[in-house]
């Protein structure tokens, strides 16, 4: 599946909520599912601080794709990144630092990417960019 | 002689008329808005006063000669005495205008702290909104004084053993917050007003969470600084006052320089213009400061004792209900209270539940508050606080606690 695909998925999984509670109650399962970053992993230099949560990205590339591990101690904060992982895991380097990435918008989650939402997501968003353009 | 107004009986469907920005659906939801610590919504009347102001009688004030100057000058010099009379300031010119409690501070930090020398102490305390901690930091880092932080008790209340024993004749100044926008702890400031005066220290009041709440008469405190902003006593933004005792502002040097604050400007020597002028430099916040004499004119209007009872029967419901659920924890349990009510829920993160309780219409504020020090004393990220005004109704408090409860529950 292509990046762009991935992104049409999400999008079709979330038409079926009409509601925004219904949105959230599935973006809290996806956050407790959200397979955990290794402890070792949680360091000072992975955590992205945002002013409310905070998040940790680890990053690596196998075989020529970028692989992502990535947690916080918010949960709806959490979800959203399994979201972002989700799309990001196993594409190229020059994929991902070129990716426009407007699932979340069209879920209207828009506002969690928002730098003034201080849940350190738009900071993240920066550093998987970032992380990738370093692999090119 | 303060005459007394005639109050308009509490009626809270009649007040919330007035507020047109709660009658609106957000997430297709009834606005629930609790958040009122951060700011306070506006009544039509203020609203009304902004458009007219922009509409009929906009222009600079204190320079023309012409009509419009005027009258624009006689309203911005009406509302301050319309503040005077609130507060009960004994002079006019002891009521400054600025741009907020933030920039009163940092006005009094640098003017007062002009007049300190290396080793003089200043205390604030444990529980100050960071407006009242970073200016004193910055002084204390310029000028080498020393800050003293008066600590807390797990109630949320000041130690005041400690505090006695910082006052000396060394403590130049106190600058103490009236009620903690956090815990919504009310501070005994008579007490710490009298026993600094005792030493000689002078006294600053943060007041941005108590003129909304309470009657302040700066005589009978008789604090040398009372600060508080606009916004959130039902008036516009960018906005504040000072007052300050008129013996004290004027053995201070200016905090800016500029147009309005000055007598004669020479190259060689510039004098500077009296009180009040001589701490507003530039074109002021007119239709702020306007407006803001408006709000006032409305609260006078208010029976405040009734407008207390409501809305500590508003907190003190919440409250209960909050313990129910399983986990819950009230940060701030002071004897005495305003309608603050700031909790944690065992395992769940405060941004999770404000970000599931806005999605059902109830705006709380969630994280530390400009609090940063008070959270590290309780040892938690963050609350979640609900700020109840005159204008929340039990129906809403019970809505809120529906919606908490459905959150914990999703989250859980
Ligand atoms: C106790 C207290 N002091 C100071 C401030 C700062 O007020 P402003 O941001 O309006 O300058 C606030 C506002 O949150 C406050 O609650």
């Amino acid at each position: 599946m292509t990046l762009e695909e991935k992104q049409i998925e999400i999008v079709e999984e979330f038409e079926v909520y009409d509601d925004w509670m219904d949105k959230y109650e599935y973006i809290i399962e996806l956050g407790k599912e959200l397979p955990i970053i290794s402890e070792e992993n949680k360091t000072e230099d992975k955590l992205i601080e945002g002013c409310q949560s905070r998040v940790w990205l680890h990053s690596e590339v196998k075989d020529g794709k970028m692989q992502f591990s990535a947690d916080s101690d918010a949960i709806i904060t959490k979800g959203i990144i399994g979201l972002l992982i989700r799309v990001m895991n196993n594409e190229s380097p020059e994929t991902i630092a070129t990716a426009n990435l407007h699932f979340i918008a069209d879920i209207g989650l828009q506002e969690h990417l928002s730098p003034t939402r201080a849940n350190g997501l738009a900071s993240m968003v920066q550093r998987l960019k970032m992380s990738a353009l370093k692999a090119i | 002689m303060v005459e007394e107004k005639i109050k308009v009986p509490f009626d809270v469907e009649q007040i919330r008329r007035q507020f047109p920005t709660l009658s609106q659906q957000v997430y297709g939801k009834d606005l629930i808005y609790l958040d009122n610590g951060a700011t306070s919504q506006k009544p039509q009347v203020v609203i009304d006063a902004i458009a007219k102001y922009y509409s009929e009688d906009n222009s600079n004030i204190h320079r023309g000669v012409h009509h419009l100057s005027q009258v624009a000058t006689e309203q911005y010099e009406n509302a301050r005495s319309t503040i005077q009379r609130y507060i009960n300031a004994p002079l006019l010119e002891e009521v400054l205008f600025t741009a907020g409690t933030t920039a009163g501070i940092n006005m009094i930090a640098f003017s007062f702290g002009e007049t300190l020398k290396e080793g003089d102490e200043i205390i604030i305390s444990a529980m100050e909104h960071h407006s009242n901690i970073v200016p004193w930091q910055m002084l204390c880092e310029r000028k080498k004084c020393i800050l003293k932080i008066i600590p807390i008790n797990q109630k949320g209340e000041l130690k005041m053993d400690v505090f006695e024993s910082f006052l000396s004749e060394k403590t130049k100044l106190v600058s103490v917050t009236h009620i903690s926008n956090t815990l919504g702890t009310i501070n005994p400031i008579k007490e710490i007003i009298d026993q600094s005066h005792q030493v000689g220290a002078k006294v600053i009041i943060d007041g941005a969470q108590s003129i909304q709440h309470m009657k302040i008469d700066v005589q009978e405190l008789d604090c040398d600084f009372f600060i508080f902003s606009g916004h959130k006593v039902f008036g516009p933004t960018g906005v504040g006052i000072v007052y300050g005792k008129k013996e004290i502002l004027d053995t201070l040097p200016p905090y800016q320089g500029g147009g309005d604050m000055i007598a004669k400007v020479t190259f060689e020597k510039t004098t500077y213009n009296v009180l009040p002028h001589k701490f507003e430099a530039g074109t002021p916040n007119i239709s702020g400061g306007i407006c803001l004499g408006t709000a006032f004119e409305f609260l006078a209007e208010q029976d405040l004792n009734a407008i207390a009872k409501h809305e500590h029967h508003l907190a003190k419901f919440a409250e209960e209900e909050i313990l129910k659920i399983e986990g819950a924890r009230i940060i701030g349990t002071a004897q005495n209270k305003t309608s603050v009510v700031s909790f944690v829920i065992d395992g769940l993160h405060p941004f999770d539940i404000g970000t599931l309780l806005d999605k059902q219409g109830i705006a709380v504020r969630t994280g530390h508050h400009c609090t940063q020090p008070l959270m590290d004393f309780f040892e938690i990220p963050g609350t979640i606080r609900a700020s109840f005004a005159f204008y929340n109704t039990m129906e809403e408090v019970e809505i809120f606690i529906k919606a908490l409860k459905r959150s914990v529950g999703m989250l859980r």
